[in-house]
């Protein structure tokens, strides 16, 4: 294979930044001893072992389900969105997705605190029910927190690749749909939903993958009640220092995101013909 | 009782905003009937037809469908199916979805929808394409197929917007003589868009010539190339030389310095005329016969003619000839009466 001037140039970015890091965890993975001195280092499985238990299992549940949860909230909050918009006129439809991404130009951290305000013991919203005469109630540091914060964040993700999608369909299917005798809903039913799913797809990795793996959101809004897979990963390079610990996780974590990704796309192949998805 | 039309257009205005793109259309279509709708671009055939279909409503005038009005009614509501310019098949489903998708979409059994089509397949010259994707196919067979997915429905009507529009020239030919078969072996109505007139033409019983949201002529092929009603259809049907005329009294006109003897009548006395004359009703005889003189400019070999331009004073005719002449060479020209069609001047 020949390579253009730019074919080398990504080539070496690549290797820099996605190759020899990746390969870095792989190394440290399937390693163990110190940390500090990694060229002492000896082949061992241990770490994988050792996340193998019911413990770290259980961790590596909740993550998964918190970030299903998130990832069916954001899809069923998503899609109507994306349709709405799509089919406003031109140029509302551009003022309305603005308005969609004007919050994620804001600091992801910025974005995630401004709930602790909202939903703290003496935030906004406890403030208004009190206000109301009722008792405060614990908003913070729980399961339902974490995944408001995950929608919150994720939501633009799952909505532009749907919208994107929809507004690029073509109309005259639409309308020999209905040409056809299929009334509105049952044109949506079997020609816009699923023409429409190569977006879902998009959508729903786009959202999942960073859901499954945060630990941000998780600290902030879940304090010490919603301990995440990432948080562990986090943990192991931050505090405890066991680099060959947190990177074993990554690689688990990764193999379970590839894994699933490709099951998702093996699914909207089967149902589509061939669509070309991620894959 | 007089027989109801299939199809009644009722004073029919469309304006997109401030652009009246349909002005005050009125025009039947009978039972069966192939009526096309022939004009130039942007002359509002597709706005017509989606109008006819239900995609649009107009902004005046009524839709009227054996008798009953429709206009708003939605396009899933009504007995008429279109075949769409780009085809619109869906993509996501196979060959058999596509045409099956009306059957089931009106609930018929499985075994119903699997005869129906297995029917239109042979029909359209398909049979064995059902598991087929649609990207796999051809421009022609996509076509074929988007004919067969309306069909199956057994529309009163079948709108076709410009159907044979992407296809080459021998493809387009091919599929013309296809679809007047189908036609007729169906028997149903069909509403036809071009802006080829040899097309319209060939393959309609009844022409409707637009230009400018405003119908032209309704008439049969053959009326509408031999009596063009005006100039804009002279021109726009084949080829014409079309002269500035004064109609002196019944049966006389004057062009080119020169009294002409016509058929036509009942013009004002000297009125100013369009003189309209098809090419090959231009004749080229001996000098001693002839009405005009004029120098051959430049000879073409058609296969059967030759289409050549001569010149006499202050007019270049078009003439088709079988008689071949060398450019330069001086020729006698004669129209019989028949031949010399006069119409009125538009305001
Ligand atoms: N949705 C629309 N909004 C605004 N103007 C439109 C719309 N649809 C059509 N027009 C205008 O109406 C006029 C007639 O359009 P129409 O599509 O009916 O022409 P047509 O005869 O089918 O032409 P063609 O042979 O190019 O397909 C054009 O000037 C077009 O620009
Ligand atoms: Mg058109």
């Amino acid at each position: 294979m020949k390579l253009s001037k730019h074919g080398y140039f990504y080539l070496i970015w690549m290797a820099i930044f996605i190759a020899i890091p990746l390969f870095m965890v792989a190394y440290l993975a399937f390693t163990s001893g110190d940390s500090q001195s990694i060229s002492l280092a000896n082949f061992s499985l241990e770490n994988f072992k050792r996340f193998f238990t019911p413990m770290y299992l259980e961790v590596l549940k909740k993550s998964i389900q918190l970030a299903f949860i998130s990832t069916i909230i954001c899809f069923l909050l998503g899609y109507p969105v994306a349709y709405i918009i799509s089919k406003a006129k031109l140029k509302n439809r551009n003022i309305l997705i603005l308005l969609f991404v004007i919050p994620m130009w804001m600091n992801f951290l910025l974005r995630t605190y401004a709930w602790l305000t909202l939903l703290g013991k003496n935030g906004i919203i406890n403030l208004l029910i009190t206000k109301l005469g009722f008792q405060p109630l614990d908003l913070l540091y729980n399961d339902t927190a974490v995944l408001l914060g995950m929608v919150y964040n994720f939501l633009p993700f799952m909505v532009l690749p749907i919208f994107s999608v929809l507004t690029k369909m073509d109309n005259s299917l639409i309308e020999a749909s209905w040409d056809l005798g299929a009334n509105k809903l049952k044109t949506f039913l079997k020609v816009i939903f699923p023409l429409s799913l190569p977006g879902v797809l998009s959508g729903v990795t786009m959202v999942f993958i960073p859901a499954v793996s945060t630990f941000v959101i998780s600290s902030l809004l879940g304090g010490n009640k919603t301990y995440l897979i990432g948080n562990l990963i986090e943990q192991q390079f931050r505090y405890t220092g066991d680099w060959h610990f947190g990177s074993a996780m990554s690689i688990i974590l990764m193999v379970f995101i590839l894994i699933s990704m490709a099951l998702t796309s093996k699914f909207d192949k089967d149902k589509e013909g061939d669509v070309s998805g991620l894959w | 009782m007089a027989k109801v039309h299939t199809i009644d257009l009722i004073n029919l205005s469309k304006k997109f905003g401030e652009d009246l793109v349909l002005d005050n259309m009125n025009l039947y279509i009978r039972q069966n009937e192939f009526l096309t709708l022939l004009g130039p671009s942007g002359c509002g055939k597709t706005t017509t037809l989606r109008i006819i279909g239900g995609f649009e409503n107009p902004t005046e005038g009524k839709v009227v469908f054996e008798g009953n009005d429709i206009t708003g009614l939605p396009p899933y509501l009504r007995q008429i199916n279109t075949v769409f310019q780009r085809y619109a098949l869906f993509p996501h489903l196979n060959v058999f979805e596509n045409i099956a998708f009306g059957l089931k979409i009106k609930k018929k059994s499985n075994e119903e929808i699997k005869k129906k089509v297995t029917q239109m397949l042979e029909l359209v010259n398909l049979a064995g394409f059902e598991k087929r994707n649609i990207e796999s196919l051809s421009g022609g067979q996509q076509q074929r197929i988007a004919i067969a997915r309306a069909l199956v429905n057994e529309p009163k009507v079948l709108l076709l917007d410009e159907p044979l529009g992407a296809l080459d020239l021998k493809l387009r030919k091919e599929m013309q003589i296809e679809l007047k078969k189908m036609q007729q072996s169906v028997g149903i109505t069909f509403i036809y868009v071009t802006h080829d007139q040899e097309e319209a033409l060939t393959m309609s019983d009844t022409v409707v010539v637009m230009d400018k949201g405003k119908i032209q002529q309704i008439g049969t092929p053959i009326d509408i190339y031999n009596e063009p009603q005006n100039r804009f259809v002279a021109q726009f049907i084949g080829e014409s030389n079309i002269l500035d005329g004064i109609m002196e009294k019944d049966f006389k006109v004057w062009f080119l310095s020169k009294e002409f003897i016509c058929v036509d009548k009942g013009f004002d006395k000297d009125e100013k005329v369009d003189v309209v004359i098809r090419p090959e009703d231009v004749e080229i005889v001996e000098e001693d016969k002839a009405q005009l003189m004029g120098i051959v400019k430049n000879v073409l070999f058609k296969g059967v003619h030759y289409e050549m331009e001569v010149q006499t004073n202050d007019y270049t005719w078009k003439i088709h000839s079988t008689i071949m002449k060398d450019a330069g060479s001086y020729v006698g020209l004669r129209i019989v009466p028949d031949n010399i069609h006069v119409m009125r001047k538009e305001k």
